[in-house]
């Protein structure tokens, strides 16, 4: 089966820094994948050129099919990435800053509504403005909006961060969720106990570089130098 | 396409009445901005009542210049420029949607400095059709103009200071353009000034299409 | 997004090329022979201009900004011409080539058009009694000024060079329309006025100031050329280091994550 991400020697530089300085990584349709490593080592910006915001500076990409190269539009549309920032409006409500990026996505109202429903945000917080809310649940509805497009290609920094308990099982539940109907995740998280329970497969980053590439936990794998 | 464009300019038009950045802050300025004039110009001599179009349209480019640039902020505060990529919608589609909010908003502003000036600066206003006309082709060369320029400073740290520098030349055509109209309304000989409202009409065409054809390549940054 | 294409380099004028095919130097033997000439071309010039040329009858000596100041304009805007098309190119064909052909252009365009400036109003203080009038030529011009000074500070802006160059392309690409268009409205609106304009057309001119005239437009163009060559060469090697440079840090970076 064609691999969903599929990088070669792959090079992206932050200004002149090379923050990844010649990845090679190869993830299957329906994988659960952890990205791991210290701070600055690359998780984000391999998160951010998977997603087709990064340009590709050396070597080859391709995800889900599409050169990132040429075809860096029709990536970015098929992907849900998370990223340190939410990409929410402030002056809206979460009810409608979660509509305009559902329609934005070519989604429709109802998987909006459902998306909503997911992370609790119909009640209450339905008609807040995102302005007010918690960095918790500003992740929520950033969340709910990625559910709501329904990606074939989960991007996710950080994704447990900020959350409480039950929002933390939630998501990885929904994780499992997309996973057993096809879709491909690629996680880049320090929850090592809760990436265990969902990710077959560790990919550790080291200055830019994969130092190494294991069937093992999470758990197991931060152990090894 | 047509649905995408109505969804990007609804969107900032909700923006700018849930915020009221609009109405609390660039309205106010507008009319401070006539004050100002009358502090520099001295009412009494006459001043002030000869140069009224040309005042009224260099504080149509300040106000309008501040709406373009709340425009961007509120793509950049949290990133929402990430996920307008990562989103389907076409360059030129998002262009259209943000010139259309920014050229509503502008149309508000001009009506708003219309009848501060008559109030203000006592102008009698006239030449209805030619008027009208003018304040409608000036705000879309403006906010096509505006959205280009402003999509290329948005992603910069300069951008407060490099986009008047990079779009009021620019804009100068419009700035003469639309005076020389309204000059003409002024004073009863609106012929005089159908031809300048032509050139404003064929600048905001040109400016539609450069913009709905180079937001793409501006969008594709880092 | 990629780095020079060897199509690029090709095209580079490489005359002590290296192995990539770029130039490694600014100078060489075009550019020396083009230096001379303009040596050569700018003491006849001012030899005729100076001395060769009578004065006129109703300008007196101030004729001889004639020789010059039409000379900076036309080649002004021949630099901001060429900006256009080579920003064109590069949104195009992704030419780095060309991006830097629109760069050197666009600041030797500022230098002959500050020229322009500077030469007309010293025709203007004798000929209309001030520095500046609001004379359509005059005014369309400092707005070129002040374009190509917006686009050059585009330019000068650090960050990713990729997207900067798309930035400026996107500019330069608008420069010439947008000379075009403020030249038209500053021309209508000006010609209501009937203002006295810096119009050569009207003087007589004989055929030594007529030869030193046309010298004079070769000479600028033979500069102009001159200039961009330099300027482009030093724009080509700073790329070059810039890309040395970039795969330093990957090799370092690589270092890091394997065992460092």
């Amino acid at each position: 089966m064609q691999p969903v991400i599929e990088l070669r020697g792959a090079v992206a530089l932050l200004g002149r820094f090379p923050a990844l300085a010649g990845v090679d990584l190869a993830v299957a349709p329906g994988e659960i994948v952890l990205v791991q490593g210290p701070n600055g080592a690359g998780k984000s910006t391999l998160l951010r050129l998977c997603a087709g915001l990064l340009p590709l500076r050396g070597g080859e990409g391709r995800v889900l099919g599409a050169d990132l190269r040429r075809a860096a539009r029709d990536v970015r549309r098929r992907v849900g990435y998370l990223g340190h920032r939410t990409g929410l409006y402030e002056e809206l409500s979460v009810h409608d800053n979660l509509q305009f990026w559902a329609r934005a996505s070519g989604a429709d109202d109802a998987d909006a509504q459902r998306a909503m429903a997911a992370f609790g945000l119909d009640g209450r917080l339905r008609d807040v403005e995102v302005a007010r809310l918690s960095a918790g649940q500003r992740r929520r509805v950033a969340l709910a909006a990625l559910v709501a497009r329904r990606p074939e290609l989960w991007l996710l920094d950080e994704p447990h961060a900020a959350l409480d308990h039950d929002t933390r099982d939630l998501v990885d539940r929904l994780v499992l969720e997309a996973a057993a109907a096809g879709a491909t995740v690629l996680l880049a998280t320090h929850e090592h106990e809760r990436a265990d329970a969902m990710a077959q497969r560790t990919v550790t980053l080291v200055g830019g570089v994969v130092t190494s590439d294991t069937a093992v936990p999470a758990t197991e794998a931060s152990r090894v130098p | 396409m047509f649905r995408d464009v109505a969804l990007v300019a609804g969107k900032d038009l909700r923006i700018e009445w849930r915020s009221r950045v609009g109405i609390n802050q660039i309205g106010p300025f507008a009319v401070l901005v006539l004050v100002l004039f009358a502090f520099a110009l001295d009412p009494d001599r006459g001043v002030l009542a000869k140069a009224t179009p040309g005042l009224y349209w260099i504080a149509v480019l300040l106000c309008g210049l501040l709406a373009i640039q709340r425009a961007f902020a509120v793509e950049v505060a949290d990133g929402a420029t990430d996920a307008l990529r990562l989103s389907g919608i076409e360059p030129a589609a998002l262009f259209l949607g943000k010139t259309l909010a920014v050229a509503a908003q502008l149309l508000v502003l001009a009506a708003l400095l219309l009848v501060g000036v008559a109030v203000l600066y006592s102008a009698t206003l006239g030449g209805w059709p030619l008027l009208m006309a003018t304040v409608v082709s000036a705000s879309v060369g403006i906010a096509g103009a505006g959205t280009l320029y402003g999509v290329l400073a948005a992603g910069l740290r300069v951008r407060e200071t490099l986009l008047p520098l990079l779009l009021l030349p620019v804009l100068a055509p419009v700035l003469i353009g639309a005076t020389r109209a309204f000059e003409a309304a002024l004073a009863g000989t609106p012929a005089d000034g159908w031809p300048w409202f032509g050139w404003l009409a064929v600048f905001a065409v040109i400016y539609l299409v450069a913009g709905a054809a180079l937001f793409g390549p501006l969008l594709e940054e880092a | 997004m990629t780095a020079p294409a060897t199509s690029d380099a090709e095209l580079a004028p490489a005359p002590a090329a290296g192995a990539d095919g770029g130039p490694r130097g600014t100078g060489s033997t075009a550019t020396r022979a083009l230096g001379a000439v303009v040596l050569a071309g700018a003491a006849a010039l001012a030899g005729l201009g100076l001395f060769g040329t009578p004065e006129d009858v109703v300008q007196g000596a101030l004729v001889r900004l004639l020789y010059i100041h039409p000379q900076a304009a036309t080649t002004a805007y021949i630099g901001c011409f060429l900006t256009t098309v080579g920003s064109g190119v590069y949104l195009w064909r992704r030419s780095v080539w060309w991006d830097l052909v629109a760069l050197a252009s666009a600041e030797i365009g500022a230098l002959f058009t500050a020229l322009a400036l500077i030469t007309g109003s010293l025709w203007g203080r004798p000929a209309w009694g001030t520095y500046w009038v609001w004379d359509a030529r005059l005014t369309s011009t400092a707005m070129l000024m002040l374009l190509l000074l917006g686009y050059l500070a585009l330019r000068k802006l650090p960050g990713d060079t990729d997207v900067r160059a798309r930035q400026a392309a996107v500019l330069g690409l608008l420069l010439l329309p947008n000379v075009i268009l403020v030249r038209q409205s500053v021309v209508w609106w000006r010609t209501l006025h009937q203002l006295p304009t810096l119009d050569v057309t009207g003087t007589n001119i004989s055929g030594l100031q007529l030869f030193t005239m046309m010298l004079g437009f070769a000479v600028f163009a033979v500069l102009f050329v001159w200039l961009l060559m330099h300027r482009f060469r030093v724009a080509w090697l700073e790329r070059q280091r810039d890309e040395v440079l970039v795969d330093e840090a990957i090799r370092a970076r690589v270092a890091e994550g394997s065992g460092r």
